[in-house]
């Protein structure tokens, strides 16, 4: 079999349910397989998975069920491109937002450490967002375990 | 979701030994058993044993914690142990070995906190 150069892709959306997580981590976990990846890296995918589509539910959606999430993943060469987004409340302040330990909701004992992880397991990390229209999280990651293995 | 906690009471300390995956979705029910445990026993300090969990984000951050800050309101200490690599490097970049220790197993972490008794 040869490997598509030209890139594959592969989309999925669910309902903000905090049981849709664990199914979010594994569908993209599954995704990248072909990759060929380390459990490291696989790791670093499922937690950055379960980080943007947390956010989305408490964040975006104040835990509202009826809201959407969205995750496309793109693999290009050796690269998984990864967007996760939604179109709940957007974030006021992006800066205040990716401080280590921020977090807007501190009564739900969260640790404010989801932007730090996500940035430091990615290769690319870049959040847009807009208040009242939603946010969107872009994520890269080259998965460098083949070629280190074989060469 | 597969997540379930095991507790056990060793004099005042308190092991918990979490399996499974500790994320948002099943932060609300390990929270609540170790809550109910650490307010109904005599327990002074506790020990989170890590050994058999599979997968923990920053909402599983959140719940240690958060049950570091209920233990230390009691007077009590708080350490952690048999963490796997990926579990250790996010408690590692969290900065929560400034605050807590971490142990090879339970014995040495029960030994130490045992001592502190």
């Amino acid at each position: 079999m040869t490997k598509s150069e030209a890139g594959n892709f592969m989309s999925v959306q669910f309902a903000a349910l905090s049981e849709n997580e664990s199914f979010a981590r594994v569908v993209v976990a599954a995704f990248v397989s072909r990759l060929d990846p380390t459990m490291d890296e696989l790791n670093d995918l499922k937690t950055v998975v379960s980080e943007a589509v947390t956010n989305c539910i408490i964040h975006g959606y104040d835990s509202n069920p009826e809201g959407l999430v969205s995750i496309s993943a793109r693999i290009e060469h050796e690269t998984v491109h990864l967007t996760i987004e939604d179109q709940g409340n957007g974030i006021e302040d992006l800066e205040l937002a990716q401080q280590p330990l921020y977090t807007s909701k501190p009564e739900l004992e969260r640790s404010g450490m989801g932007f730090t992880i996500m940035e430091n397991f990615m290769d690319g990390f870049e959040v847009t967002s807009e208040p009242g229209r939603g946010t969107s999280i872009s994520m890269k990651k080259t998965i460098v375990s083949k070629k280190a293995l074989y060469n | 979701m597969n997540s379930h906690v095991e507790m056990e009471h060793h004099r005042g300390v308190l092991v918990v030994r979490l399996y499974g995956e500790l994320d948002h979705h099943a932060a609300d029910y390990v929270r609540m058993e170790m809550d109910e445990a650490i307010m109904r026993g005599q327990v002074e300090h506790l020990i989170l044993s890590l050994k058999e969990l599979q997968f923990m984000d920053s909402s599983g951050l959140g719940v240690i914690l958060g049950r570091y800050k209920l233990i230390r309101s009691k007077g009590g200490k708080m350490a952690v142990c048999d963490a796997t690599a990926p579990v250790k490097r996010l408690l590692e970049m969290s900065g929560l070995f400034k605050i807590m220790s971490l142990y090879d197993d339970e014995s040495a972490a029960l030994s130490d906190l045992e001592v502190a008794l």
